[in-house]
Formats: C-alpha cells, structure tokens, sequence
C-alpha cells in the first residue's frame, strides 16, 4: 500500500490499483455520511479531484492519487457511506483504476515515510 | 484531503471562554469561532453527540454569545425603537426571541431578550439580553448609539453561559435547581443554583426541551462538571449545535439572515408583533409593511434533498425547468432523517411545501421538495 500527502493509499493489483482515504483522513473528517465516486469510464489524472466525501459538516476534496481509467467504483458506499470509517483501508475504498503509469504508484510513500509524514502534522 | 484548517496567524489570540481548559480535557476538537477557541466536537463525533441530544440531555458551551442587562428608565420601551417585539406587553418572567433592525427593516442580529423574576415573582424592569458572539460588539455600538440616554449596558463578561438541551434535561436540572420544574419554554427567572446566582431560560437553540444557564464565570467550570456527572448529559460541540439547529428549522445569522434580509423574508413574521404591525413604528417599518400585505420578493424555506449529496450554504435552487431561483443559506445532512436538509431562499410562487424543485451539487441538478420546517418536531414545554 502506498500513501500521498492528501492522505489517499493506493494498492496496486496487476495493472488496476484500489484507492481510498487513510485511517488519518477518515478521522479527521468524522462521520461520513455520504461519498461522490467517479463514474466508471472515467479517465482521470493525479491530482484531480475524482470523488467528494461528506461529513455532517462539510465537503471534502478526494484527490486521484495516480492517473488512470476508472473500472470500478464501491457501490456499498452509497448505502453505508460509514464504512469508510469503520474501514478506511480495506472495505471503505472509494475506487479501482486500470492505472495509466505504474511508476506513479511507486513514486508515493511507503507505509513508513506516511507514519513518519503523518508524525510531522 | 484538505481537511485541516490552515494555520492561524501566530499573532492571533484566540479569546477564551471559563470553559476552554475543559473542553481540552475532553478532548475536544477545538476550532475558532466568533473570535473564540471553541469546541466543534468531542471524541465522540458530530452524529452521536446529535443523536445523544435529541434522546437525552447535551450540554453546551455558547459562553461566546453576549450577555447584557439594559437598565435605564423605560428600557423595555426604549428597546422597541430598535426592534419590531411587543417589549412593553412583555411581563415579568418572559423572554421573547427578537431581531435589531436597521433603517432598511434588515436585520442586524437576532437575540432573546427578557425580565427575569426571583422566586419571589418580583424582578427589576431591567432587560436581560443575548445575542450571537459574532455580532455582539456591533449589536452593543448600535444599541448604545440608538438608545443613547434612554439605556445603559452594563454588558455581562464576568458570565458563562451554557445550555443544557434534549428531553432529559428538565429532570437532570430539576435535581440542582428545583425551581425550574415550574418554568415552561420562554420563561426566565433569576434563581440560585449550585451556589451561586443563576439566570435561568427555558429556550434554546436546538428544538428540544431545555435551559439557557448563565453562570458566574468563576463557578462555571463546577456547574459544567456538576452537570455532566450526571449519566444523562454529555458535552457536544458546535457541530452538532449546528445540525440540530438547522433539523429545527431555526435561521442561523450571518448564513441564513443578514443586514440585507428582513424578518418577513427570513420567515420571522412572528417577531413582528400584531400591535407593532399596526404601530408601524420600527426601523424600516415601510418596507415590512409592504412585504406583509404584497409578500416579499423572496422567502425563506426548507428543503428536503432528494437525492444525492447535501445541499450546502451557497448551491444554487433551481426550479423545474432548471431556472436558477434562490440559493441555499444552509444546509447539511440530518442525522435524524438521514438526508440532506437545507434552509434557502426562493421567490414566494415557489415556496409551497410540496413544490418540487433542484439544487445544484457541484454542477448536478437533483431533485429537492419545499417542505414545512421544522424538519424534526420541536420539543418545547408550553405548558406543565
């Protein structure tokens, strides 16, 4: 699993990589009470906003953390949109990409440079 | 993930309420608000704290809002020159919500304002007064500049204030402060309580049953702690004040009302007392009269999102044919109905409860219906 600075994690299987928000973020935001995900077909690039997470609160700003082509988007979030708090890193991921660039992936944080970014904040 | 706020500027103080260190020790979150470092949520997070109000007893911090006495000769007459309320008809032992009016008949802020009694049933004719932090600087200057030599205020900043609603807080109170059994909603009365001198309303902002407590600041960290040994009462932050407000219909100033905004476009007739409608002796009581019997050119309405994501402050209403009509004040996701809600302003050949309109979410048109507000029933004792 690889981790960015907006606080997504990327998991590459093959040439399709999982993505979602981290544990950090999740909790950051509180409950989640809603998530936009992108359309399946959509091509997106890294850094542009490809889904939004609602809180009672606020919008946020889902970042794509690699460049690629969506395939598939979580359909159990639009019926319990709390699993992203319950499990940010596995079954509360937000959406798979046929990735464009397998290098971006590697490019992101190891789990040890995320915990030794997120000790910084 | 931008969720973090951007640093504060070092060289901005924060003001503190008696409160502050509390909160911290809870472990609240704690953001800036109205100037003041004030708790958004605590550990336990914005839905349960929402959810723990409506079935039990949350208590809050509002200590941040201002608190004044108005003395003076006539006050209660003096302050219907700045407001539309029927002050003078205002008997000991009532408050009335209200609004301070500029010479347009927009609002300035909206406040509560009453004459607490003692148990003795007697009390000075002296106006006891809070309004929202934010604007209480301003709301004083205006009220001191409009009433010169008819008011003094003598404004209260030795006092916290907290507000301890939900349909368990009569009976949490109740065991501190006998008296309040006997108050039903808008009532205020000057008791003592956890040994000290207490001013004491039954109102709120959140649609429940429950009290508005000023404390003196130095006993408010024991009554805050008093209170929340109780099993029924847990601290709640302004997220969830936020969310409850808005499932209780209720405007919030400087989203939903402002300078620009009357009290019959923010759905506030009501404030307009009946004898001051005739009286027509308000700031802007021209503009008021006109919009009460032609109707102003907007007004505003509650929203139940049908579809999609919340609808927040600033999304654009539309009609069915995608005209854009009005804009969203305020809005989030209602924890109780589990969807999104909105207050917003439309013209009023749009405003019928049933009328099926849009509002655009990042560029998505989807459905929305007028409804009735408020969105959750109120909770308010009328009467024992």
């Amino acid at each position: 699993m690889r981790f960015t600075k907006d606080h997504e994690w990327v998991e590459l299987d093959g040439d399709v990589a999982t993505v979602g928000i981290t544990a950090y973020a999740a909790e950051q935001l509180g409950d989640v009470v809603f998530v936009e995900t992108p359309e399946v077909g959509k091509t997106v690039k890294a850094g542009d906003g490809f889904a939004v997470v609602e809180s009672v609160k606020a919008a946020s700003d889902v970042y794509a953390p690699i460049s690629g082509q969506v395939v598939e988007t979580n359909g159990e979030l639009s019926g319990s949109p709390d699993v992203v708090n319950a499990a940010p890193e596995a079954a509360g991921w937000f959406a798979r990409l046929k990735v464009t660039n397998p290098a971006e992936v590697e490019a992101l944080m190891d789990r040890p440079a995320y915990e030794a970014f997120l000790a910084t904040l | 993930m931008p969720e973090t706020p951007p640093e504060l500027p070092a060289e901005k103080v924060l003001k503190t309420t008696p409160l502050t260190q509390a909160h911290v020790a809870l472990g609240a979150r704690m953001v800036e608000f109205a100037g003041y470092d004030m708790p958004v949520q605590y550990p336990e997070g914005v839905l349960k704290e929402h959810l723990w109000t409506r079935d039990s007893a949350g208590l809050f911090d509002v200590s941040h809002m201002g608190q004044a006495r108005l003395r003076g000769v006539a006050p209660l007459a003096a302050f219907e020159e700045v407001t539309p309320g029927d002050f003078i008809g205002l008997k000991p032992g009532k408050q009335r919500y209200s609004v301070l009016l500029n010479r347009q008949g927009g609002i300035i802020d909206d406040l509560m304002a009453g004459r607490p009694v003692g148990p003795d049933g007697r009390g000075d004719d002296a106006l006891f007064v809070v309004v929202n932090g934010a604007c209480k600087d301003n709301d004083f200057k205006v009220i001191d500049n409009e009433l010169a030599g008819q008011v003094v205020i003598e404004r209260l900043e030795d006092r916290a204030l907290m507000a301890l609603q939900g349909p368990l807080a009569a009976a949490v109170l109740t065991a501190h402060v006998p008296e309040v059994a006997t108050m039903v909603f808008m009532d205020v009365r000057a008791l003592t309580g956890f040994g000290v001198d207490l001013i004491v309303s039954r109102s709120g902002y959140t649609g429940e049953d429950g009290f508005e407590i000023s404390v003196p600041g130095h006993a408010a960290v024991s009554v805050w702690n008093t209170l929340l040994a109780d099993a029924r009462v847990k601290p709640i932050g302004l997220g969830a004040r936020d969310s409850l407000r808005l499932e209780a219909g209720l405007p919030l100033y400087g989203h939903d009302l402002d300078e620009t905004t009357s009290p019959i476009e923010g759905d506030l007739g009501f404030a307009v007392s009946k004898k001051r409608r005739e009286a027509r002796d308000f700031p802007g009581a021209a503009r008021i009269a006109q919009e009460l019997s032609h109707g102003p050119a907007r007004v505003r309405v509650g929203l139940k999102v049908l579809e999609g994501a919340p609808a927040r402050e600033g999304a654009q209403i539309a009609d069915e044919d995608g005209r854009v009509i009005g804009v969203v004040t305020s809005g989030g996701f209602s924890p109780v109905l589990r969807q999104g809600i909105a207050l917003g302003f439309v013209p009023p050949l749009h405003s019928e409860p049933g009328t099926q309109l849009k509002v655009i979410v990042r560029g998505k048109a989807q459905a929305c219906e007028v409804v009735k507000t408020p969105f959750v029933a109120h909770g308010y004792v009328r009467k024992l």
